[in-house]
């Protein structure tokens, strides 16, 4: 394999791996502070579906990304309310959420453009162009640096770069602020935070707030950035990989970068090579399709290090009298 | 103490909850401009308004009461099981197998051995993720779900590179033997004289649907094995203190509910398709979901709702044909059923206990 070859390749692992990388640090918050989401894929596709509508009505994709924030804030809500008011099974709630989106996602697409669900090709002003970051053109020509510089770091939309820098300031707000530590605390041992004064229920929602930003952020980069609009079903799963890899992640903001890094370099390496011939046997494409989620069986097994999550999460929190 | 009577609890709560989110479909309905009495009306007719309506509307119930009986059963462990989609295609699988490679002399013998290999491989498929969470601690929601994508992709593997007769395009296996033809509903109602329509796909598995009903309602509250499923399910330590192993109960929960889930193919892929399609679960292991909890996993809840969604998809067909209304109205219903009766189980019955409460003190 050649320097170009392996270039493109890690080139469409970075795009690949963006939205991921998004909806896994918005699973970490949520799930850090004590409420699990499966309902990561619904959020994405309602934030990809209205950004895409909203960015081609209007011919902004600004106003696209605060459509798509704010229908899957709406989602985050739902779950909120649920979960943390009612008490309700946030499995049961991260279900319903994906069926909501998948259906009305269709049916307002449907009433709105009747493409079957698509909305129309956006493009010029209405998607995020790739940014050509400085010197990326005059640099080009510098052995091994050059390449890797114009074709690997430069040239993605800003959602790509302001995804990587979320996970040093994910990190640093999760460790290192105030808030962070009470939202740890939260997903560890609620009481304790309780008894210490602080609004259980107010964490959860702000967690379940940033989640909503963060899925939506995930959403509009699939229709704005990555494809031209919004397609039926274009989460495609992705969701329940970005939940695969928060579990590899084991929880941590650095540990995400990487494991969705390596989903996305799965997908990339299965979207190029259909069938990989490794000299003794083939190895087919749906293999490599399947990877993730072999892997994540594998990983929450312990069979390779052990992946412990928050010890409150999942339980809905009810003050003692 | 008890808050509200049984039947407020098995009854009341779920029709509150029917009732609230058939109001929030009917006002989705009106926001993409379509008129909801009429649609409605159209949806009533075309599901039960004809033998024809009423054999895709049963068609659709046997798959909802395999997939909905198997959530049921996993719930009273305290288990949520998900992965009924991946169970029911690996179900497939086995009656693909089955059907192929043996030669049958009649259905009946061709049946008997696809429920038992549909249940088979679901139950194997579903006791992977128990095994991993009884004994590694792996969550089994999530494990679940990943064995639904590891079963598509299998079922890809296979139908693309192994099953797939020469010459052919199609991602699907080669046509079953006539022998396997299982008979069609109207012929079972032809022999008690009911005249039914000949061109629905409403098959024998049908009355196994029911059957199934009727052993897990046994099962549950009528042997040794159901009760300390329940007992697990209600309280994991008690369980454990009376010496049940939590290993073994989850597994067993798991294997019933995998192989229920696995016989769900029999009604798809040998009674309606005959042969083995790339989707042919078509999200009934998802929808199972919802049937569990409308019916609150009791067997004969279990049937009643999913005769319902089993009305929801044909007429959601219909509606899809004759309307602008897209088939994925049914989602959204779906949707905002599990979010009732599942996740906002609390808000509705809050103020039904408290309205209870109120009439029993005012009665002292």
């Amino acid at each position: 394999m050649d320097l170009a070859t392996l270039l493109q390749i890690l080139d469409s692992t970075v795009r690949l791996g963006t939205p991921l990388l998004l909806a896994c640090l918005a699973g970490l918050f949520s799930e850090r502070a004590g409420i699990f989401d499966i309902g990561l894929e619904g959020k994405m596709l309602s934030a990809a579906f209205l950004s895409g509508a909203v960015a081609w009505i209007t011919g902004d994709v600004w106003l696209g990304l605060l459509a798509g924030v704010f229908a899957s804030l709406l989602m985050s809500a739902i779950h909120g309310v649920a979960s943390i008011t009612f008490r309700g099974n946030q499995l049961i709630s991260g279900v319903a959420i994906n069926f909501l989106a998948s259906g009305l996602t269709v049916l307002l697409g449907q009433k709105w453009f009747g493409l079957g669900g698509r909305t129309p090709a956006i493009e010029g002003a209405a998607r995020f162009e790739p940014i050509t970051l400085p010197f990326a053109e005059t640099l080009r020509d510098v052995p091994l640096l050059g390449p890797v510089y114009y074709e690997l770091i430069s040239g993605h939309t800003v959602l790509v770069y302001v995804a990587f820098a979320l996970v040093p300031l994910s990190w640093w707000m999760l460790y290192r602020t105030r808030f962070g530590l009470r939202l740890r605390a939260v997903g560890e041992n609620p009481a304790a935070v309780d008894t210490a004064g602080v609004s259980v229920i107010g964490i959860r929602f702000a967690a379940v707030a940033i989640c909503g930003v963060l899925c939506g952020l995930a959403g509009v980069y699939l229709a704005t950035s990555l494809a031209a609009g919004f397609g039926k079903e274009m989460t495609a799963g992705r969701g329940y990989i970005a939940l695969a890899a928060l579990i590899f992640a084991k929880w941590r903001p650095w540990y995400a970068l990487g494991a969705t890094m390596l989903f996305g370099l799965l997908e990339a390496v299965a979207n190029r090579f259909q069938n990989i011939d490794i000299g003794l046997f083939v190895i087919p494409v749906q293999f490599m399709q399947a990877l993730p989620y072999i892997l994540t069986v594998v990983i929450l097994a312990g069979f390779v290090g052990k992946a412990i999550p928050p010890r409150a999460g999942g339980e809905p929190y009810v003050k003692e009298r | 103490m008890e808050r509200m009577p049984r039947w407020a609890d098995a009854l009341l709560v779920p029709l509150i909850s029917l009732i609230i989110a058939s109001a929030i479909s009917g006002l989705v309905i009106l926001a993409i401009g379509e008129d909801p009495v009429a649609a409605m009306k159209l949806m009533v007719t075309g599901a039960l308004g004809s033998s024809y309506g009423w054999g895709y509307t049963l068609y659709y119930a046997t798959n909802f009461m395999f997939t909905g009986l198997a959530v049921a059963v996993a719930f009273h462990a305290g288990l949520f099981n998900i992965g009924g989609e991946g169970q029911a295609t690996l179900g497939g699988l086995g009656v693909a197998l089955v059907c192929l490679y043996l030669p049958w002399p009649h259905w009946s013998l061709a049946l008997g051995a696809a429920v038992i290999a549909a249940a088979g491989f679901g139950a194997l498929w579903a006791a992977v993720p128990a095994w991993l969470q009884a004994r590694r601690g792996s969550h089994i929601v999530i494990t679940t779900i990943m064995f639904n994508f590891i079963a598509a992709s299998l079922l890809n593997y296979l139908l693309v590179n192994v099953l797939r007769p020469q010459g052919s395009m199609d991602p699907a296996s080669a046509r079953f033997p006539d022998a396997t033809t299982l008979p069609g509903l109207h012929e079972v109602l032809g022999l008690v004289g009911i005249p039914f329509s000949k061109s629905t796909p409403a098959n024998i598995s049908l009355l196994i649907a029911l059957a199934c009903c009727v052993l897990v309602w046994a099962l549950i509250w009528r042997t040794r094995l159901g009760f300390a499923l329940r007992a697990f399910g209600k309280s994991e330590k008690a369980a454990r203190y009376a010496g049940i192993s939590p290993v073994r109960i989850t597994l067993y929960a798991m294997v019933i509910s995998g192989g229920l889930a696995g016989m769900m193919a029999v009604n798809t892929v040998m009674g309606e398709a005959n042969r083995l399609l790339m989707n042919s679960v078509e999200g009934a292991g998802f929808i199972g979901i919802a049937v569990a909890l409308m019916g609150r996993s009791h067997p004969a809840g279990v049937c009643l709702a999913a005769i319902l969604f089993g009305f929801l998809y044909q007429g959601g067909a219909e509606l899809a044909l004759w309307t602008k209304i897209p088939r994925e109205l049914i989602t959204v219903i779906q949707a905002l059923v599990i979010l009732f009766t599942g996740a906002l189980d609390n808000m509705v019955r809050r103020p039904v206990e408290m309205m209870f409460m109120a009439a029993r003190r005012g009665a002292k």
